[in-house]
């Protein structure tokens, strides 16, 4: 039956809560050179906690890097696709990396502390990169903070609520995509206002003491702990993309539906910038499009799109796709020409020689009741 | 994790539950366990004819796909379509409720070249050390 997922060879690097996930049932898997938990009680069970109450993430393979200075806006400008300068002190804003060619090398997450302090969260897989994008922009003024310290995400309708009984009143402040520091058992904890599961929630970044007191907090205030399964289900009902399978150095911006996160009308040169002015002039030939299987069955990445109005033409590939536990429902995203990409175009699936029908739908696939 | 004495077990993971000339074919608590949330079911037809080794129809869980193979020959004489809307019976119930077809056996004979429960869990990989 299944196979245990196996690593490429090199040791796996552990998270610093590695005993804790092992304490709390954790079936453990490799993942971009990380050791994590893949599920707990259940992929199920974990992605309807969060949907419903609350559910506690351990993130801290994502990359991080710490960049200081007062001139730390200019120099992390001039290697994202976004004007990070328009940021306000305790501001948040979803950012990109790009290729010389306008592909998406990284997405990532910049947060702007206060004015002179910085941090930027990338991909674990793209952690390297991304470090070495920003030295060769703010040189010793980067530093990388990932090993140092733990990455929770507590995400869920009820996730301020337990954030708020572990951290106390300082995060009431934080609006949706802000940031700030607050004062925790003799320490600092970053707290943001952001996430990737399509649920209100809080990430939290703190010194691997504190951390793992956070932990035993976030565990003792009746969170359950959620892993990588469950994450993927979740940002995928969320239509939030992947870097690796959605998005790659081989995907524009624009096609991908990112458009918002490119900055040009500020003339500041970045890393990618003239291909991205001219794919920004010309109507993208194919779009990230989100489909929904009308017909049975699980769609994967990799799983050919069928046109029916051409006897069944392969016209795209699937980027990802999966069972939504929400929408009880296959789903999955994939670059389709633009003119098969509009709501509402019944295409169908490839599954495993059969044809299954799919349609594309609004994006996202689950939105959170206001 | 339970193994039923009276059943037979395949190196892949199906049970066999031999009742006179008919069999009932499942998947292993086990195999189950291993799958995570079982999503998707997908069965033969009644009047099938099946092959030892052959695949009968496919299980997926939220991470991965699976082939079912039937433990012997036989014809499918039924199926259990309960697993078309409630796959998770097979998490719950790998070895009752979770059944998947029942086969008019070819050569009865062929069950006894299957594993018996204890020869099944000794051949299962060890537990992580959790």
């Amino acid at each position: 039956m299944a196979d245990t997922p196996r690593g490429a060879g090199e040791p796996l690097v552990r998270l610093p809560l590695h005993d804790r996930h092992l304490a709390a049932g954790a079936r453990m898997a490799p993942f971009a050179g990380w050791e994590m938990p893949l599920q707990y009680a259940g992929i199920l069970a974990e992605h309807e906690a969060v949907r419903s109450h609350a559910g506690l993430f351990d993130v801290s393979h994502m990359g991080r890097v710490r960049v200081r200075g007062d001139d730390a806006a200019a120099r992390i400008r001039r290697a994202t696709s976004y004007d990070v300068r328009r940021e306000p002190p305790g501001g948040a804003h979803y950012a990109l990396y790009c290729t010389e060619g306008g592909g998406i090398a990284d997405d990532i997450m910049v947060y702007r502390i206060d004015h002179a302090r910085w941090l930027v969260v990338h991909n674990a897989a793209n952690a390297a990169a991304g470090y070495e994008r920003l030295r060769a922009v703010a040189g010793d003024a980067a530093e990388e903070v990932t090993r140092d310290t733990v990455m929770l995400a507590i995400q869920g309708p009820r996730a301020i609520v337990a954030v708020r009984h572990v951290l106390g009143g300082a995060i009431d402040a934080l609006a949706t995509r802000t940031c700030a520091e607050v004062a925790w058992q003799g320490g600092t904890v970053f707290v943001a206002r952001t996430g990737y599961t399509g649920e209100d929630g809080m990430e939290c970044i703190a010194d691997r003491e504190r951390g793992a007191a956070l932990w035993d907090s976030f565990v003792a205030a009746g969170v359950p702990p959620v892993g990588l399964g469950a994450r993927d289900t979740l940002r995928l009902e969320a239509a939030l993309p992947l870097h690796g399978h959605d998005i790659t150095a081989d995907t524009n911006p624009y096609e991908a539906g990112l458009g918002w996160a490119v900055t040009l009308d500020d003339g500041e040169p970045f890393t990618g910038r003239p291909a991205l002015q001219r794919l920004a002039a010309t109507a993208a030939e194919r779009r990230l499009g989100h489909l929904r299987l009308t017909g049975r069955g699980v769609p994967r990445a990799g799983y050919a799109v069928l046109d029916p109005s051409t006897g069944g033409r392969a016209i795209a590939t699937l980027t990802s796709g999966a069972y939504s536990p929400t929408l009880r429902a296959g789903i999955g995203m994939g670059y389709l020409p633009r003119h098969r990409a509009a709501v509402g175009t019944a295409l169908a699936i490839e599954i495993r020689g059969q044809r299954v029908a799919a349609e594309v739908v609004p994006r996202p696939f689950y939105r959170r009741p206001q | 994790m339970e193994f039923p004495p009276q059943l037979r077990y395949t190196t892949s993971d199906e049970w066999l539950h031999v009742q006179g000339r008919e069999g009932v074919v499942g998947i292993t608590d086990h195999a189950q366990d291993q799958l995570g949330d079982i999503v998707f079911v997908e069965l033969p037809e009644i009047g099938r004819q099946v092959k030892r080794g052959e695949a009968f129809g496919v299980i997926e869980s939220v991470k991965a796909v699976c082939d079912l193979h039937t433990p012997v020959d036989g014809e499918v004489i039924a199926r259990n379509d309960a697993l078309t809307d409630a796959p998770e019976l097979v998490n719950r119930s790998p070895y009752a409720d979770g059944w998947m077809i029942r086969l008019r056996l070819s050569d009865p004979a062929q069950a006894t070249e299957l594993r018996d429960a204890a020869a099944y869990q000794a051949a299962l990989p060890a537990a992580p050390a959790h």
